[in-house]
């Protein structure tokens, strides 16, 4: 059998043995070495670095955020590969600031970093996308976007993905969303009938057979009458 | 397309004119098995012209309520548009309105063939938000329900990929195996799918008696299901021919887009959570890695039935490790005393009523705990502002992760290893979808 692929191994910038961690204290534990190395490679960028639970939180400007995972991404030292997840916080004290998370993990040295964007209430949602670092963020942020509605310049197709395209309510994981939704129960159900997910295609979609003849009239008409994807 | 030969047995095609088997050997070119040719190339009157091709989201191949809009050249794939949220109910806003230990029952239902290992991971997630450490006859015994739920969950990925692919009889197999393993998790926690078995601090319930004997039956015979599994597929023709370099994915674009599981390991990455960041002691058990060279969807295949042998070697340790001793923690503050207390002491139907009525509060502050659930790194982010509810509950879906490739994986192959490619990601959409 041929082996196409080199086996990468994880741990390898490490002679650390992973342990099961016991005792974690709920505030401070070991700071993480890429906190230290981030501030200084980007002096003034980093407002806090917050140690909690053994995992380190780097806190960073909006605007140098994408720099930041870059550089833990490209360089050597760092080498933080892998992203796990994004998504972001909304409190209920409801003027304390929004926060988007990004949890980054460094195979190569068995690394665990979180990585926050605090946006005051008031300022535009908008964050910077990571899609051109790694692939992974493209769902991970359309989900951040149809939960939340913060935009993430840069990521090439921006839509809501949960959320049908013409969900009208809003961003549900905000607090000032209720729990059963904005609508009346009669209103939602006649938004949900009329949506008709599963029969829907974009112009794009439509674009590839030039099925938009075919379709029926009713949709037709939808479509041409500027319905579009996303917002 | 990768360019790989594969031992294959030779295929029984009927009878020969001497009225024995005919054998011939099923491959295209090499020597001694198959090898994938690249699809043939289109007419000419017809290129150029697409078609668009809708699955789902109500098709038995999608493992639930997958769409896929597919633009085909001719039978080729150009460009896989998916589309999910059909199966949306909004969890993690649920879970801002539920206390701690109320969130477990909603765990079951996201990727509902995993569900104890969920309840596992959320339970682990909730205590480094708490600072709670389990006692150890508690993580040997979660480590037994994490590692039962993984054989199932992998049981039905395999029976109902045979199934997509065309092989009915593994299905049956696969299915009957992991009604033993439903049973044993029914005998411990009262329930088969929806299992709920776990509390911050400790479990619901510790195993009955007799129950280590029904695993150690368990233990003893189910390697022998897999072996008759593997006997019916790794070698055969079709199985091959069917899975053998599709939707290949590297590994540098494999840790790029993000995947996790049997898919990264397929693809050539050794990155197992339970072996890089550990949890529940893992670093004790003595179990290895399977990782794939070619990242299609054969070694997918290969990665999850050595990971079912693997599972048994864990079990068979935490079989023989289990301690005696207490399941739950001792901290009335988290943990409810036992019902004969509560309604006969004083101070214990104190506790049960704030624990019920209140439940128990975290300090402020968050955590990111993830575990090695059967499609991959499941991680719990849980937020607490110090009440008794969480102020963010976020589930990071790993197989949400790994779906999102499935435009790149299929691209440039043929309609039908759409399916098999689909099959290969092992989706649940109640994880996807939430």
């Amino acid at each position: 059998m041929s082996h196409p692929f080199t086996i990468v191994h994880p741990g390898t910038g490490s002679d650390a043995t992973p342990v099961t961690p016991r005792n974690v204290p709920v505030h401070g534990g070991p700071i993480s070495v890429s906190a230290a190395a981030v501030e200084a490679q980007f002096p003034g960028a980093v407002s806090r670095v917050v140690v909690a639970r053994g995992e380190t939180t780097v806190i960073v400007s909006a605007a140098r955020v994408h720099e930041i995972i870059q550089w833990l991404h490209d360089e050597p030292a760092q080498s933080y590969e892998y992203l796990s997840d994004v998504t972001a916080v909304e409190f209920r004290d409801l003027s304390q600031p929004l926060e988007v998370v990004w949890h980054l993990r460094s195979l190569r040295f068995r690394r665990f970093i979180r990585v926050k964007v605090q946006i005051v209430k008031g300022q535009k949602l908008e964050v910077p996308s990571v899609w051109d670092i790694y692939k992974g963020a493209d769902w991970l942020e359309r989900e951040c976007y149809d939960m939340f509605g913060i935009k993430f310049a840069g990521h090439p197709d921006l839509r809501r993905i949960l959320l049908w395209e013409q969900y009208k309510e809003g961003f549900p994981l905000r607090k000032d969303f209720p729990l059963r939704g904005r609508f009346s129960r009669s209103e939602q159900l006649k938004n949900a009938l009329s949506a008709n997910p599963e029969s829907r295609y974009s112009m794009e979609e439509l674009s590839i057979a030039d099925a938009f003849e075919d379709l029926p009239a009713d949709m037709r008409k939808r479509l041409s009458g500027g319905e579009k994807t996303g917002e | 397309m990768a360019n790989r030969t594969v031992e294959v047995e030779l295929s029984t095609t009927g009878m020969g004119p001497d009225g024995k088997p005919q054998r011939v050997p099923l491959f295209v070119g090499g020597d001694a098995g198959v090898s994938v040719a690249a699809p043939p190339a289109m007419e000419p009157e017809l290129e150029g012209e697409h078609m668009l091709i809708n699955i789902g989201p109500q098709h038995p191949a999608t493992h639930g309520v997958l769409r896929l809009v597919l633009e085909l050249d001719g039978e080729t794939v150009v460009r896989c548009i998916p589309h999910v949220g059909y199966l949306h109910c909004g969890f993690e806003k649920i879970g801002e309105y539920r206390q701690y230990n109320q969130i477990i029952p909603w765990t079951d239902r996201e990727d509902y063939l995993n569900s104890i290992g969920n309840n596992v991971a959320f339970a682990l997630g909730a205590e480094r938000l708490f600072g709670i450490d389990i006692t150890e006859r508690c993580t040997v015994l979660r480590v037994m329900a994490a590692e039962l739920s993984r054989i199932a969950s992998h049981l039905v990925w395999m029976g109902t990929t045979c199934i997509d692919i065309g092989a009915f009889t593994p299905f049956l197999w696969s299915f009957q195996e992991r009604e033993n393993v439903y049973n044993l998790l029914e005998g411990w926690v009262g329930a088969r799918l929806t299992t709920s078995a776990t509390r911050v601090g400790g479990m619901a319930a510790d195993i009955p008696d007799k129950w280590i004997d029904g695993l150690k039956g368990f233990i003893s015979t189910f390697p022998k299901t897999i072996d008759e599994c593997e006997r019916m597929l790794t070698k055969n023709a079709i199985w091959v021919g069917r899975t053998v370099g599709l939707g290949v994915m590297s590994p540098d674009e494999a840790i790029n887009y993000g995947l996790s599981g049997p898919l990264l390991r397929a693809s050539g990455v050794a990155y197992d959570v339970r072996k890089d960041f550990p949890y529940l002691d893992y670093e004790t058990y003595d179990f290895d890695v399977p990782v794939g060279s070619a990242g299609d969807v054969y070694d997918r295949f290969l990665v999850r039935v050595e990971e079912m042998r693997q599972s048994i070697r864990i079990l068979d340790q935490a079989v023989k490790r289990l301690p005696d001793g207490p399941v739950n923690i001792d901290d009335p503050r988290v943990i409810l005393p036992p019902k004969h207390k509560a309604t006969s002491e004083m101070e214990s139907m104190i506790h049960h009523f704030k624990n019920v009525m209140e439940g128990p509060r975290p300090p402020i502050g968050e955590c990111y705990v993830a575990v090695e659930s059967p499609k991959g790194e499941k991680g719990y982010y849980m937020v607490s502002d110090g009440t008794s509810k969480p102020v963010r509950w976020r589930i990071r879906p790993p197989s949400y992760v790994n779906l999102s490739a499935i435009p790149k994986m299929v691209e440039g192959h043929l309609l039908s290893d759409v399916i098999a490619i689909n099959a290969s990601i092992d989706i649940v959409m109640g994880e996807i979808d939430r």
